[in-house]
């Protein structure tokens, strides 16, 4: 409840409390994706080298869990599909169906060389890169990459979910 | 058993199969004609002293220029006797086949399928040849050395072209 | 059309058996990786498994034919991405022996310590994962914590984690200074606890003890028959291991046993590499007690780089060093040879046909997950399907080294 009388005080861009109050004034874009960001929930889909990388993300040293990032196992409960290592074409189509099983909004993360473009791999059987056949959001170079390096690739797609704008409703 | 052994006993035995030994860093390789494969594999795994009960690697390998396109290279060793032979079956281009060693190591199984897949080496009496690495649909045979190395220029693998087909129309399903 | 008579839709109402097809994979998470099995189950019993591998065939062998020897190395790092170290290792063994190279002994003991730290990190991350899958969530935890710990030890030597293509055909990248040693070898005096601690978690736990024993047996005959090596085939009791039979690092010159099992299922291959972890860490404490000084490149001129110090001061040197970079060796002498050694996983080896020039005419890869996922079926047929977990955990495979 606002008070009349009070100013709202700032606390973030776009963020206002209502000094003494229980009340924060935001527009629902923020909140959905303040949300959204926070809980990025990647698929257990491991392709080749990198998924080892991926594995020690998760595991007790590195502790993806602290970003809110919870492996799982199933593309239903997934928000975004870590793509760790290289696709061949016989996976793609793989790849594709699993992607499309995952519920909106998803992302895409290339991480390693063979998902971002083929890397060494440059043969009749690889497909060169994961932007070929899916909407790739966030590239991680590296062959593999070390899992701080998944970490930045998770907190750039972090930001980008915080640009993002009426992406809440289907009727918006 | 020395190799060079080996290869006596199996000339007392087979003299017309065989067609060249030759040797390089103490390992002895047996080129000998397709037609008796299967018996001369079988008289290697069942001879109580040669023993070659363990079918480490049979692969296939191409010269486009010899006579005999093809080689299957069998890679036997006997863990009783610790000693080593490779057997090569030559084979020609024109129907590229060879007889299936399956009945007597059931480890080829895959192996041939490899060899299948990646040269188009027919294995007689298979009981499961199919294309095992590639995609069932994939056409030609990569491993062959006129086959480049990235695929032929001008063809897309089917199912990668499907594929990609999809995707140029995400921006109609509002995938982004 | 449907059939609309009561009368007779009650005489074909009896409940008709069916076997049920489930294909597995390539998405599932305890498939270690992209393979795919397409099951026929008899309720849930299976009655016949089809493995499809394939899915990460990346033309490796294809891609050696068209690279010199030097530039094939680093594509051995990705066939078994678990243990590059030793991948690294087989293949210049075979290399060499191909060349006719003879590596200093010094190089042999250091490759012979990180090959084995190599066949630790490959066993923890194999318990872990075939742990995690079984039901035990701890034992992940706790193995990785010791698996970054060498994993750390491999970045400090020589600045990979995992893909670390530290050895070199005639030699190594760089040699290891004192301290490292020291550090390896303090890992090695605190690690037999740590398998102790892994052994309290689970050797009496009995959801464990139910799931791994008498599960996937398979006997002596048949391992070797269908070309079985490594741990998998000393669980079912037969004492081979390469580093026994051919010579290559200095194995010869340490004290070791190999470990076998009795009855050939899940829980003789587990207890195989459970040994193995203590085996391995003797054989890294020995090396680094006796490791000589000396060169670590062999004098191969032909083949091998020369020192760094040396190209930054020396004419002809310089030239050397970037005639080797920049086009690779040359020539190679011709034949054909197969050159095995023993990876985690079991058999690795390398089979060459060399035609004169400085490229393989042609690399075959024999890797032992492939052998291994071949006799998938034979495992688990007939048992039930939750025993395909502990399975396919059971023989250790990677699909890189797998589809190669």
């Amino acid at each position: 409840m606002i008070i009349p009388g009070t100013d709202l005080v700032e606390v973030a861009e776009g963020t206002r409390i209502v000094p003494g109050g229980n009340t924060i004034i935001t527009t629902v874009d923020k909140l959905v994706n303040w949300s959204r960001k926070s809980s990025i929930w990647p698929m257990t889909f491991g392709l080749a080298c990198c998924a080892i990388e991926m594995m020690a993300c998760g595991s007790s040293h590195y502790d993806f869990d602290r970003f809110g990032v919870v492996f799982r196992a199933s593309p239903r409960q997934a928000d975004v599909i870590i793509l760790a290592g290289t696709i061949t074409k016989k996976m793609a189509p793989v790849i594709r169906r699993v992607y499309d099983q995952m519920p909106e909004p998803r992302y895409v993360i290339a991480m390693g060389s063979c998902a971002c473009s083929g890397g060494i791999f440059n043969t009749y059987a690889v497909v060169q890169g994961g932007d070929t056949f899916l909407p790739v959001d966030v590239y991680v170079p590296g062959c593999p990459p070390r899992p701080e390096a998944l970490f930045q690739g998770i907190m750039k797609l972090q930001e980008k979910i915080e640009k993002e704008y009426f992406r809440w409703s289907p009727w918006r | 058993m020395e190799p060079l052994e080996i290869v006596n006993r199996l000339k007392s035995k087979y003299l017309n199969e065989i067609a060249d030994v030759s040797e390089f860093r103490d390992q002895v390789f047996v080129s000998v004609n397709r037609q008796r494969i299967s018996d001369i594999c079988t008289f290697l795994h069942d001879d109580p002293d040669i023993y070659m009960d363990y079918l480490v690697d049979l692969c296939g390998v191409d010269y486009p220029d010899r006579q005999f396109r093809y080689e299957v290279v069998y890679n036997l060793y006997s863990i009783k006797h610790k000693h080593r032979l490779m057997l090569k079956a030559l084979i020609p281009a024109e129907n590229p086949s060879v007889d299936s060693v399956v009945p007597i190591w059931a480890g080829a199984n895959w192996h041939e399928r490899e060899a299948c897949d990646m040269y188009g080496i027919v294995f007689n009496g298979h009981p499961d040849l199919r294309r095992i690495l590639m995609p069932d649909d994939w056409e030609g045979y990569p491993l062959r050395k006129d086959y480049p190395l990235k695929g032929p220029a001008d063809t897309e693998y089917k199912g990668f072209e499907e594929l990609k087909d999809l995707h140029s129309h995400d921006s109609e399903w509002n995938i982004r | 059309m449907e059939d609309t008579n009561i009368d007779s839709r009650k005489n074909n109402s009896r409940v008709k058996e069916k076997e049920l097809t489930l294909s597995m994979g390539p998405q599932h998470p305890a498939t270690h990786g992209v393979l795919r099995l397409v099951l026929d189950l008899d309720g849930e019993t299976i009655v016949k498994c089809t493995p499809y591998v394939g899915y990460l065939h990346r033309g490796v062998e294809k891609l050696a034919e068209n690279r010199n020897y030097m530039q094939v190395l680093p594509l051995t790092d990705r066939l078994d991405y678990i243990s590059s170290m030793s991948n690294n290792l087989g293949y210049c063994v075979a290399v060499e022996k191909l060349f006719g190279i003879e590596v200093p002994e010094r190089t042999e003991y250091i490759r012979t310590i990180v090959g084995e730290m190599s066949r630790i990190a490959n066993h923890l991350l194999w318990l872990a994962t075939h742990a995690l899958d079984v039901g035990a969530m701890t034992v992940f935890l706790y193995c990785f914590r010791e698996r970054e710990a060498i994993l750390d030890l491999f970045e400090r030597l020589c600045g990979a984690r995992l893909t670390v293509t530290y050895p070199r055909i005639g030699g190594l990248k760089n040699d290891v200074d004192p301290k490292w040693l020291e550090d390896v070898y303090a890992f090695t005096s605190e690690f037999p606890m740590r398998v102790k601690q892994y052994e309290t978690l689970i050797n009496k736990n009995r959801i464990w003890l139910q799931r791994t024993k008498g599960i996937g047996v398979i006997s002596a005959q048949e391992a070797i028959n269908w070309g079985m090596s490594g741990p998998a085939l000393r669980g079912s009791g037969v004492p081979y291991d390469v580093r026994k039979v051919t010579r290559y690092g200095v194995y010869d010159k340490v004290k070791w046993e190999v470990c076998t099992g009795k009855n050939g299922d899940v829980y003789d291959r587990y207890r195989v590499r459970m040994d193995e972890f203590l085996q391995s860490n003797s054989i890294i404490r020995q090396c680094i007690d006796q490791i000589p000084e000396g060169p670590i490149m062999a004098d191969a001129p032909k083949y091998t780089l020369p020192a760094k110090d040396k190209v930054l001061t020396d004419m002809e040197h310089l030239i050397h060093h970037f005639v080797l970079i920049t086009k690779g060796p040359q020539t190679a002498p011709e034949g054909e040879l197969y050159v095995a050694t023993e990876v985690p996983k079991g058999e690795l080896g390398f089979f060459f046909v060399s035609d004169g020039t400085g490229k393989p005419y042609r690399m075959r890869v024999r890797s032992p997950s492939f052998v291994h996922v071949s006799v998938l079926p034979t495992l688990c047929e007939g048992e039930l399907i939750a025993d395909i977990i502990a399975n396919i955990g059971s023989i250790d495979i990677v699909l890189g080294e797998c589809d190669r």
